[in-house]
């Protein structure tokens, strides 16, 4: 077993905590990992991406190939469509569609719901309304690890055990409002895991 | 012992830790700055003390490690590559000198120069100095090869490189931990014939460094760190130090089984290189980096012992940027099916200044002030400040090495440039700024020295600063600035109209004027808001 996630999005935007919750649930499953992250000056405000392996044998490269990659979690539109060259032809895009613009000649939407649509099944996820209604926006980031889930190769009481591990230290509220956003990104993308 | 999920520099922390170190020395730099970072997150799990404050510069650093080697105990001292070239004076030196307790200086290298201005490679440094380099490939290793170097060290008295890249540094694998050591008793050496690098000691030290060549060889052909990989066929690959982990990558996603040589341990293993190109009748070498060792392997007029080398030199790899799996296939000839492109639609994102940071408010007056100028050159210097230079500010042209915004503005004043401005950060004026600040003085040279005093080591990720707010005034004053043209502003909105008044007369004066700019960085005092230990 082994799958390739790129995470995707912009500094600032906090991809590195979803990634330290799918970490920590991939070695709770007794998996191995690597995981290579971006810090420095893309950190501000600059497109950011993180590799995250999950193997149950030995990984050696940090750095997902080209070609390979099962998933790209993004939480920002375009920012899916940079890593494109990675993604595997039967790989998925799972992406907030909240758009996060800091640049010039920002592409129209309808042209970044087209080329995400020339993937296989993209799962477009409108995070920040989801995590509205979760109890709070900043839980935008746990509805798209919900929303990837069924695609990580990972139990999901796996991930919410991460989850709680994680935001533990911020009380029980903040807690359950997190895993309240996990799951209303799961039940979004949950039939779209499955359906062929 | 269970693994920890640990970023490489932080798995050089816990070596480090783990080795018995009394001391670490370092100034912020990415992709450096957590090493130190876990380190002073970290120390108090361990049960002797172990300094770990910033030091004002790399080269401050590395000579305060000597120290605390020259009195016995062992000391870690940490850079990104481009600080090598500020500590390079007493790093070169203390291979003359040799060391007491254990000195491992921890370089990393930036190769596709993700947040630098060169992708200098470290390990021509180790072999410029004649001293022992590691250069592990994986987490554990670095754990690993970082108590090892701590034993190398104090076992040939010399300092030895660990060299890493960006690639290891920011990748977190899980590592496995073993027992930690007990720091080593004060033990000064009373050695002046090796410490006092006069002539006569200076050439007898260097000749034992000449001497000691052989054994650091032979060290290196016993060295777990460099080791074959057998295989099959008449193409063998000479993996250098991460490099080794794409090669291996491409080797099992293509089911391929060509033989492997992994070097990670310095001087080269001569004789184990021999017998591996005995096997072999084309070599690609993979190293990530210059091609520092496939220069030498081909000999200076490129005559390759009846061996086909391949690599970096001639295409085969490309010349510059960091190496990867598919960079590594390629080289192979493995021929890789039609990926996805780019959309054409795709726009770059570069990095910005936060919104609501004070070095905008800052800009913003200095670029009203340079417009009525005939000549609008601002030299600057390496921080978040450095972002100015993109749209839609542009303010500065400048951004050469840690300092050199004075002293390049002072260079171009010489020159007869008016008006020459120079902008620097808090951090970065203490690191190689002031001496640049006295030049201009004792020059009198018609100069404005902008100081953007954020209260931190921004860029980076918000580590403290040697000095800012009245330190900063206080040694400007006692590098004799006059008080008259000390000026201090605050870069808010709402003092817009005194600040470029500020700066308009200062630029005007014909002398040496200093301008502070004092506003705390928006992120390090949310972080102090949300978590007011850390204000302790």
């Amino acid at each position: 077993m082994q799958i390739n996630i790129i995470l995707a999005g912009v500094g600032g935007q906090g991809i590195l905590t979803i990634a330290a919750v799918i970490d920590l649930a991939a070695l709770q499953s007794g998996l191995i990992v690597r995981q290579a992250e971006v810090h420095g000056m893309s950190q501000r405000g600059g497109a950011v991406q993180s590799h995250l392996r999950i193997a149950d044998q030995e990984i050696y490269s940090d750095l997902i190939a080209e070609g390979t990659a099962d998933l790209i979690l993004s939480v920002e539109p375009l920012e899916a469509l940079r890593y494109l060259p990675f993604l595997a032809s039967e790989g998925r895009i799972v992406t907030s569609t909240d758009l996060f613009i800091n640049m010039q000649g920002y592409p129209a939407m309808e042209h970044i719901h087209a080329e995400l649509h020339r993937t296989n099944r993209p799962v477009l996820v409108n995070a920040a309304e989801l995590a509205r209604k979760a109890g709070s926006p900043r839980t935008s980031n746990m509805v798209m690890l919900g929303a990837a889930a069924p695609f990580t190769g990972l139990a999901s009481q796996e991930l919410e055990a991460s989850i709680e591990k994680l935001f533990r230290a911020k009380g029980a509220e903040i807690v359950a409002m997190n895993i309240r956003a996990f799951r209303t990104g799961q039940a979004l993308s949950q039939h779209q895991a499955t359906e062929t | 012992m269970d693994k920890q999920l640990l970023l490489g520099a932080e798995a050089i922390a816990l070596g480090a830790l783990d080795a018995g170190i009394s001391g670490v020395y370092a100034y912020p730099g990415t992709p450096s700055t957590e090493i130190t970072e876990y380190i002073q997150k970290n120390k108090h799990g361990h049960e002797q003390p172990v300094r770990s404050t910033w030091s004002a510069n790399e080269k401050t650093a590395y000579e305060a490690a000597l120290g605390m080697s020259y009195a016995g105990k062992r000391a870690l001292v940490c850079m990104k590559h481009v600080g090598l070239n500020v500590a390079a004076d007493p790093f070169i030196n203390s291979a003359i000198t040799g060391v007491n307790g254990g000195l491992v200086v921890a370089v990393a290298d930036d190769p596709s120069m993700h947040s630098s201005q060169n992708e200098q490679d470290s390990r021509v440094y180790g072999k410029f100095a004649m001293v022992p380099v590691v250069e592990p490939a994986s987490q554990q290793e670095l754990y690993d090869a970082t108590r090892y170097a701590f034993d190398l060290s104090e076992s040939v008295q010399l300092p030895v490189l660990l060299r890493l890249t960006t690639r290891l540094a920011h990748s977190r694998a899980g590592v496995k931990s073993s027992a930690t050591r007990i720091q080593n008793p004060l033990n000064a050496l009373y050695a002046p014939e090796r410490f006092v690098l006069m002539p006569q000691n200076a050439r007898r030290q260097y000749n034992n460094l000449l001497g000691m060549q052989d054994r650091l060889e032979e060290l290196s052909e016993h060295s777990s760190l460099n080791r074959l990989v057998p295989g099959k066929g008449k193409n063998g690959v000479l993996a250098f130090g991460i490099a080794f982990n794409y090669v291996m990558e491409v080797r099992q996603a293509f089911g391929l089984d060509f033989p492997i040589l992994k070097i990670g341990h310095y001087p080269l293993p001569k004789k184990q290189i021999e017998a591996f190109f005995n096997t072999c009748e084309t070599i690609l070498v993979a190293e990530e980096g210059y091609p520092v060792y496939e220069e030498l392997l081909r000999g200076y007029f490129g005559l390759q012992n009846d061996k086909q080398i391949r690599g970096r030199l001639d295409g085969t790899l490309p010349r510059a940027g960091e190496l990867n799996a598919d960079r590594v296939a390629h080289a192979l000839g493995v021929t890789k099916k039609e990926v996805m492109p780019v959309p054409s639609i795709m726009v770059n994102r570069p990095p910005e200044l936060c919104k609501g940071c004070g070095h905008r408010d800052l800009y913003e007056a200095l670029n009203t002030v340079m417009s009525s100028c005939k000549e609008q050159h601002v030299f600057s210097d390496i921080g978040c400040y450095t972002l100015g230079a993109l749209a839609p500010y542009n303010a500065i042209h400048t951004c050469v090495d840690m300092g050199a915004s004075i002293t390049m503005a002072k260079g171009a004043a010489d020159a007869g440039l008016r008006p020459a401005v120079a902008v620097i950060g808090d951090s970065t004026f203490t690191h190689s700024g002031m001496t640049g600040l006295l030049d201009a003085i004792n020059d009198r040279t018609s100069l404005t020295v902008i100081i953007a005093d954020n209260d931190t080591t921004a860029m980076t990720g918000g580590q403290d600063s040697s000095a800012n707010g009245s330190k900063i005034l206080a040694i400007c004053r006692g590098l004799g600035v006059e008080e008259a043209h000390l000026r201090t502003i605050i870069p808010l909105k709402s003092h817009l109209a005194e600040n470029i008044a500020v700066l308009q007369e200062e630029i005007n004066w014909d002398g040496v004027s200093v301008v502070i700019a004092v506003r705390e960085c928006i992120e390090t005092a949310a972080r102090k808001k949300r978590n007011p230990a850390a204000n302790a």
